[in-house]
């Protein structure tokens, strides 16, 4: 018997000119105890999905057609009192960010307690012991004592058992949680899913978990919906759908997914959603000018070479030296890049892997150690001259496509910057020609110079970034995360592109990452970080198939299982 | 926190002596104090003995600290003008701006704070509508004309308020004058205080609303109503207490100036506090009470601020932890 029956449901944004559809015709059902995953990628509509059940769509928004029941009874025609009085007491919601969705001015007490009582017929006393009971089940220590504290006095992890406890707070027959750990680290990652697993199960609560991550659907869903721009494209039992999934999409999708298990030489292309690739101008890069004058001078050796490179960061100052307190972000880090090749660096927030490539890139004084880049000493490089010729050589890729790209300047404009700023052309016209041939070699198309930053979609924009980077003909880039904000299917591309340009041009890349799926699909030789320290480095595939140091065993393990997913289409690839 | 304020305490010295120099300074700068406290006929030899006896001779250094301490014993001297100690004129001024400025002060937060919820809640109601356009009255048109113009409509044509002063007074104890007390000092207050406190309302509640905004936007408020709470308890206690943090840092600085900046209010409707007594000042080139004025200013100043600094600790407990680590 299902608990939550949602049929032939469409929801529908009108707006001045048209009606946007959000969700088409969406038909699922769960049971009592399971878990139903909803997977898409950005705008695929299944938050929309998700907030239609509990009531909460965002004005405009409205449910066009279709019904709701749960228990049997229809809820979504339901005025706004009785719905409300559903909220949180039948139908639970847990949201991303655990950093957000906490009032940070009132203590987790008084937010747990303020629930109970708005819900169950308790008196005061009965609802702080129900707190109290309710951060013990989610596996918070010593509950009685942090149950008086600040959320800001919590953990991320910790934050998201708050916001869990809070979704419990009145025992819901259903809870909707959408995109649950997407913001938490993995090892944390798994211990909610655990979690949620668990009260799953003992509580005997039906949970609709939406998400974009394959690893969590495999991980804890019974049953697997999967949306695409607002239709329901296939549904029915996870191992089935992921193991041999028959609709198109759902193939190309879960092929697009990077495996820590299986190499691939490339990622197999997503065309269901761009449609086929445009074919584009092809460039001979031997013959074209950013092929050519990469007059560099070989080295033997590494190119980059980090040596016990040590960096602090002062937290509480204090005129006394010795009274002063430092951060210690990063502790005798040391690893060779040779070139052509791609090194890996991987940890968890706060492992100090962005700073690494700060204090490469010169934008952090390490307080100690060395950086090494073809045979020049970076750390004490004071002379104006060679420094720009240092960072000409040397390019970086950042993480969020939306902030690293001036939405004031043409996209032209901003790939022609760096090749004005180091003179690179004699003229305009000249580097304009070049910014061009970039955008078709990255697959923007030549068109795309004349637009702006905001008419692009983030895998676009990330490919703007990259033609930026290629601009001063460098030989080393530095890739900070360059996919963790785009789905699965650009990120495929991106990670595509990447390799080819490599390839094509002979760079040298450090690669940053969370995602050990990522950097096992790209990387030569890895470094594993964990609160500023290097603790482990080897050859890609040795790291993964043998893990020396427990750390990395522990993050290896941690990894959302990635077997029941079908291989068949990584073969055609 | 308890090294906050002292840190705080301490800036909160520095900017007491930097203004107390600037006061003094008044005194070097601002003409001959001895010409303006005597006649055409006195005599060279009597102007010498007036300048001995005030102290006009000895090194600055002296003068200085000999200000300074009269200062912190709320001593400036003799008024030019009328002749008696500076802090009687002044404490006798007092009760009349403080009641003034306490009066207005209430009146903007307890009618700008709900219209800025009211107006951040409801966007698009005609009602908020109105509340908006009214608002930019009460910031686009100047103070004095605001108070001609209650003038002319309540007092003139309506007949229904006095036009000035504080209307009948109640001693209290032997420093202190109130018009809480009588019918005609509770009518005498209305029209200033709504003149003086019209701005700072419409503030208030143009901040509350754009903070609203903000803030009902957040995952907390989305997660509140998943959680199913009732409107109110979303409204009132997360939304609110969220939007205080800005709102408290300009209402206290507001505040300073309601007590400092009367001036303008107190002229337009003859009320005795102490804007009218410095604007008298002012015009006589009466350089110990301008003194006096502005060191009480300073002083309101960096007690409000001080005050405002420990209600963010009060507010927001992320603050309360002191800034260890990251």
């Amino acid at each position: 018997m299902s608990i939550l029956d949602i049929r032939g449901l469409s929801v529908e944004f009108p707006s001045r000119k048209d009606v946007f559809v959000a969700a088409r015709d969406v038909n699922l059902s769960i049971e009592k105890g399971k878990i139903l995953g909803v997977v898409g990628e950005s705008g695929a509509g299944k938050s929309t999905v998700g907030n239609a059940v509990i009531g909460l769509l965002e004005a405009p928004g409205r449910i066009g057609t279709g019904e709701i029941h749960l228990d049997g009874q229809r809820i979504d025609n339901l005025p706004a009192k009785p719905m409300r009085a559903l909220r949180g007491k039948r139908i639970g919601m847990i949201f991303q960010d655990p950093l957000t969705s906490l009032d940070p001015l009132q203590t987790v007490e008084f937010q747990l307690v303020e629930t109970i009582l708005e819900h169950l017929p308790v008196t005061k006393q009965e609802a702080q012991q129900r707190a109290i009971d309710l951060l013990d089940q989610v596996g918070i220590p010593n509950p009685s004592e942090r149950v008086k504290q600040y959320p800001h006095q919590f953990s991320g992890g910790m934050r998201q058992r708050v916001v869990i406890a809070l979704a419990l707070c009145a025992e819901p027959e259903v809870v909707i949680a959408d995109e649950p750990t997407t913001a938490l680290d993995v090892s944390i990652q798994a211990q909610i899913l655990e979690l949620m697993k668990k009260l799953c199960t003992e509580k005997n609560v039906a949970m609709l978990v939406i998400t974009h991550d394959m690893g969590v659907i495999a991980d804890i869903t019974d049953h697997v919906a999967v949306m695409y721009r607002g239709d329901l494209v296939e549904y029915g039992e996870t191992a089935q759908v992921l193991g041999a999934p028959r609709h198109e999409y759902t193939k190309s999708l879960i092929a697009a997914v990077p495996r820590p298990d299986v190499k691939v030489e490339r990622f197999p292309q997503v065309d269901y959603i761009e449609g086929s690739a445009k074919p584009f101008k092809q460039i001979d890069i031997s013959t074209h000018w950013l092929g050519k004058a990469r007059d560099y001078k070989a080295v033997d050796g590494p190119l980059l070479s980090v040596k016990d490179i040590d960096m602090r960061f002062l937290t509480k100052n204090a005129w006394i030296a010795k009274n002063r307190q430092y951060f210690q972000a990063l502790k005798k880090v040391s690893f060779d890049i040779m070139p052509g090749e791609t090194y890996g660096l991987v940890g968890e927030s706060g492992s100090g892997k962005s700073t690494v490539a700060r204090v490469i890139t010169g934008l952090y004084d390490p307080s100690g150690g060395s950086v090494n880049f073809a045979g020049q000493e970076l750390t004490n490089l004071r002379d104006k001259k060679q420094v720009l010729a240092m960072r000409r050589q040397m390019q970086m890729i950042f993480q969020d496509p939306f902030s690293s790209l001036n939405s004031r300047m043409r996209v032209r404009d901003i790939v022609a910057e760096p090749i004005k700023f180091h003179k690179l052309a004699a003229t305009n016209a000249e580097a304009y020609g070049i910014v061009e041939d970039l955008l078709e070699h990255v697959g923007l198309g030549a068109a795309a110079g004349k637009k702006f930053p905001h008419e692009f979609s983030g895998g676009q924009r990330q490919r703007i970034s990259i033609a930026r980077a290629l601009a001063t003909r460098p030989r080393f880039l530095l890739c900070d995360e360059p996919t963790s904000a785009l789905d699965v299917s650009i990120q495929a591309q991106i990670l595509n592109l990447l390799k080819d340009l490599q390839e094509e041009l002979g760079l040298t890349m450090l690669f940053i990452s969370h995602d050990l799926a990522v950097i096992r699909q790209m990387c030569n030789r890895v470094g594993v970080m964990r609160y500023g320290e290097l603790l482990e480095q080897n050859e890609t595939d040795s790291l993964f198939e043998n893990p020396q140091h427990p750390y990395t065993k522990e993050l290896l393990s941690l990894m959302p299982s990635m077997e029941l997913l079908s291989t068949e289409a990584l073969a055609i690839a | 926190m308890f090294g906050f304020i002292s840190r705080r305490l301490v800036m909160a010295l520095v900017v007491m002596v930097v203004v107390a120099l600037i006061s003094f300074l008044l005194f070097r700068f601002v003409g001959d104090p001895v010409n303006q406290m005597v006649g055409i006929e006195t005599t060279p030899e009597q102007r010498e003995a007036l300048r001995e006896r005030l102290g006009l001779n000895d090194p600055i250094i002296v003068q200085f600290v000999r200000f300074i301490m009269g200062a912190m014993q709320f001593d400036f001297g003799n008024s030019y003008q009328f002749k008696q100690p500076v802090a009687d004129l002044i404490g006798k001024r007092l009760p009349a701006t403080l009641e003034l400025s306490l009066v207005s002060a209430i009146f903007a937060l307890v009618v700008g704070v709900p219209m800025g919820v009211y107006t951040g809640l409801n966007r698009h109601s005609p009602l908020s509508k109105f509340f908006l356009s009214v608002s930019l009255i009460g910031v686009s048109l100047p103070t004095f004309f605001i108070g001609i113009l209650l003038i002319f409509v309540f007092s003139v044509t309506l007949q229904w308020l006095p036009s000035f002063g504080r209307g009948e007074v109640v001693e209290i104890g032997s420093w202190w004058t109130t018009g809480f007390l009588t019918l005609s000092g509770l009518k005498a207050l209305i029209l200033p205080a709504i003149t003086l406190g019209l701005f700072q309302m419409t503030l208030i509640m143009r901040l509350i609303r754009a903070e609203m905004l903000e803030v009902i936007r957040t995952d907390y408020i989305k997660f509140a109503r998943a959680r199913g709470l009732p409107n109110r308890s979303i409204n009132f206690i997360h939304a609110l207490k969220n939007t205080m943090v800005p709102v408290i840092t300009i209402t206290g600085l507001q505040l300073g100036s309601i007590i400092a900046f009367a001036i303008i209010t107190e002229t337009v409707f003859q009320w005795p506090g102490m804007g009218l007594l410095f604007l008298q000042a002012v015009q006589n080139v009466d350089i110990p009470i301008m003194a006096a004025y502005l060191m009480l200013t300073a002083f309101i100043f960096v007690v409000i601020n001080l005050a405002v600094d420990i209600l963010y600790f009060v507010i927001d407990p992320r603050l309360r932890t002191e800034r260890s680590g990251l």
